[in-house]
């Protein structure tokens, strides 16, 4: 495919998705070069044996972000998505592993320093647990916040909101009222890709069956 | 600040005291809404925790709940110090997903606009850094710089500060020649007259010196170590600029030098930014120079709605007005990390699209978290007052740290 956008040009990819799948080996769940982006799906116990084989010896030096995501769908809902950067080759390479509610990732806290916080963020939004993290906190969220609010099924609104109250002279909180419901328009087309039963159609649906 | 005494364990006689004091969230020289709980001996510096979160909006959420056009001005809002360039990072990973491509002029328009920003953000940054460590005066001038690429903002986008003029496909509309003649006049007169004076009243004062030099000095191994990007890792020594490294838009046509320090202190990053300006100044010089007339954003009809005057004239434009500022467009699946030289370091966007016209995960990857987190080696053994000092070398907008 041509190239058309004007998004960061780095050194091409030619050969290096192949490099890589040789040297990780057995590591790798599965390999793809997409959209211009290598991404790399590594086994989950084995994800810091690999980012530090990729650092010492393929000179991806610097961790620039540790981004998590939530598919409820699948089985192992959560993905850890940490993003290199290769300051001598100029490259840039995802690396994911993917996880539950209950098993944890080990952390690369021992590799970058700097993965401490973001993985502190994934914890606090989507409740990954990071297995031998120095000091797993909260970092986002408030003080005694309950809950991870990126989850997919995390309602937007969330459940608390808290105002001044002259009355008690402190912040209080309290249940999340809204005066009209959050409205979530669809504007899917009917033709394409929207799934959802217009009002009316269920009857016409019932009758088939 | 609150105080708060706590005994340690003595030996003999003799009473150790350690202090721990809660500087911020509300404190002047905290940037915004900073918290740090600062273990102290005396006035050295012996732990610092930084709590952050203070400002959290949950932006990535609401950006996941609304379209790809609808996403865009949450950016501005991010770091407010430098909105365009966050729109920057956006625009080119949406652009990215749907391999779009974008006309000239308004590459060119976009990397103006990107160094304007620069500038305006760095008279703040400069700015403010130099008032924290007891200057008065040339946050005053920088000001003034400031404000006039606010009105330059503002007669380009309509608006001074969230500008929401880059789109998926290039700009939203085009700029009149004057603004473009102004630019040009502004900086051969006003910008280096404003500059200079306020720098020659800073870069080589004594007490300005005594306060930065040797103050948070990060070798090039931690820097790299712990993520820099930015003013921050040149300040380290290492020549990084992802306008070079990884150019975007038109910058590979830009002739432009990238400054480095050379101990890598709190001097170095403010002296890095001090030449960064000039450098934005002369980028800016060839973008006017080199602009091309043309249209300012792509004729792809399914990503760029038509302007309003087609709209009244034809019924397809009416159509595709109305489809895409209610549905908007649909991105292709996958997923892009881009990532861009926003004046605070570099400001990645980690998109997925699940093929919907909504994205499915948008992670903003802000420049201050990894320099915020080095907080704590980078102040240990220094005293109270240079915390100041070192906070505002790594320019922290909590916009941005939060999200």
């Amino acid at each position: 495919m041509t190239v058309l956008h004007s998004a960061p040009r780095y050194s091409p990819f030619d050969g290096v998705l192949e490099t890589l799948s040789a040297a990780l080996g057995d590591m790798i769940v599965s390999a793809r070069e997409q959209h211009g982006e290598i991404v790399i799906h590594v086994v989950r116990e084995r994800v810091v044996e690999a980012l530090q084989a990729l650092r010492d010896t393929h000179e991806y030096q610097q961790l620039m972000d540790i981004a998590g995501a939530d598919y409820p769908a699948r089985p192992e809902r959560f993905e850890v998505v940490y993003c290199l950067l290769s300051l001598t080759k100029n490259h840039r390479l995802i690396v994911k592993v993917s996880t539950d509610e209950a098993t944890p990732v080990p952390t690369v806290t021992g590799l970058w320093p700097n993965a401490s916080w973001y993985e502190r963020e994934v914890y606090d939004l989507y409740g990954v647990l990071f297995a031998g993290h120095p000091d797993l906190r909260r970092i986002l969220t408030d003080y005694g916040f309950q809950g991870h609010p990126f989850r997919k099924d995390f309602p937007l609104t969330g459940y608390v909101e808290l105002r001044y109250s002259e009355e008690d002279k402190r912040v209080v909180y309290e249940k999340v009222e809204l005066a009209q419901d959050l409205r979530q328009f669809d504007f899917m087309s009917p033709w394409e890709g929207a799934h959802y039963v217009l009002p009316g159609d269920e009857k016409a649906e019932g009758n088939k069956a | 600040m609150s105080l708060s005494l706590e005994q340690s364990p003595t030996t003999g006689d003799e009473v150790i005291t350690n202090y721990t004091i809660n500087f911020g969230p509300q404190h002047p020289a905290a940037h915004g809404v900073l918290r740090m709980v600062m273990e102290l001996d005396g006035e050295i510096v012996e732990r610092v925790d930084p709590h952050v979160g203070l400002l959290h909006r949950g932006t990535e959420k609401l950006i996941e709940h609304k379209t790809y056009l609808q996403a865009l001005p949450y950016f501005d809002r991010l770091d407010y110090c430098s909105p365009l360039a966050m729109e920057h990072s956006y625009v080119l990973a949406v652009e990215k997903l749907l391999n779009l491509e974008v006309p000239l002029r308004a590459q060119y328009l976009r990397v103006l606009f990107a160094e304007l920003t620069r500038i305006c953000n760095h008279m703040l940054n400069l700015g403010s850094h130099v008032m924290d460590v007891g200057a008065m005066t040339p946050n005053l001038w920088l000001f003034e710089i400031r404000e006039d690429c606010l009105n330059f903002f503002e007669r380009a986008s309509g608006a001074r500060m969230h500008a929401a003029w880059y789109r998926p496909g290039g700009v939203h509309q085009d700029v009149p020649l004057k603004l473009l003649t102004d630019i040009a006049d502004w900086l051969d007169t006003r910008l280096p007259q404003l500059f200079d004076d306020a720098m020659s009243l800073v870069v080589d004062n004594r007490i300005f010196k005594q306060r930065n030099v040797d103050i948070a000095i990060v070798s090039r191994d931690d820097a790299i170590a712990w993520g820099f990007s930015g003013p921050m890792i040149r300040g380290s020594g290492i020549p990084w600029d992802l306008r070079k490294s990884q150019p975007y838009d038109v910058y590979d046509r830009m002739d432009f030098e990238v400054p480095v320090g050379t101990r890598g202190d709190c001097y170095d990053r403010f002296m890095v930014r001090v030449e960064e300006v000039r450098q934005s100044a002369r980028i800016m010089k060839q973008c006017l120079a080199e602009m091309p007339e043309g249209p300012i954003s792509s004729t792809d009809r399914k990503v760029v709605p038509p302007k309003r005057g087609e709209m009244k004239q034809s019924m397809e434009a009416l159509i595709h007005h109305f489809k895409l500022y209610t549905e908007g467009f649909h991105v292709p699946a996958g997923e892009v990390y881009v990532a861009t030289e926003s004046p605070k370091g570099e400001f990645g966007v980690y998109l997925v699209s699940d093929g919907t016209n909504k994205p499915y995960r948008c992670k903003i990857r802000p420049t201050a978290f990894s320099h915020l987190q080095a907080m704590d080696f980078m102040t240990k053994g220094h005293m109270l007052p240079d915390v100041t000092a070192i906070i505002g070398a790594i320019d922290v907008v909590f916009g941005e740290c939060d999200r």
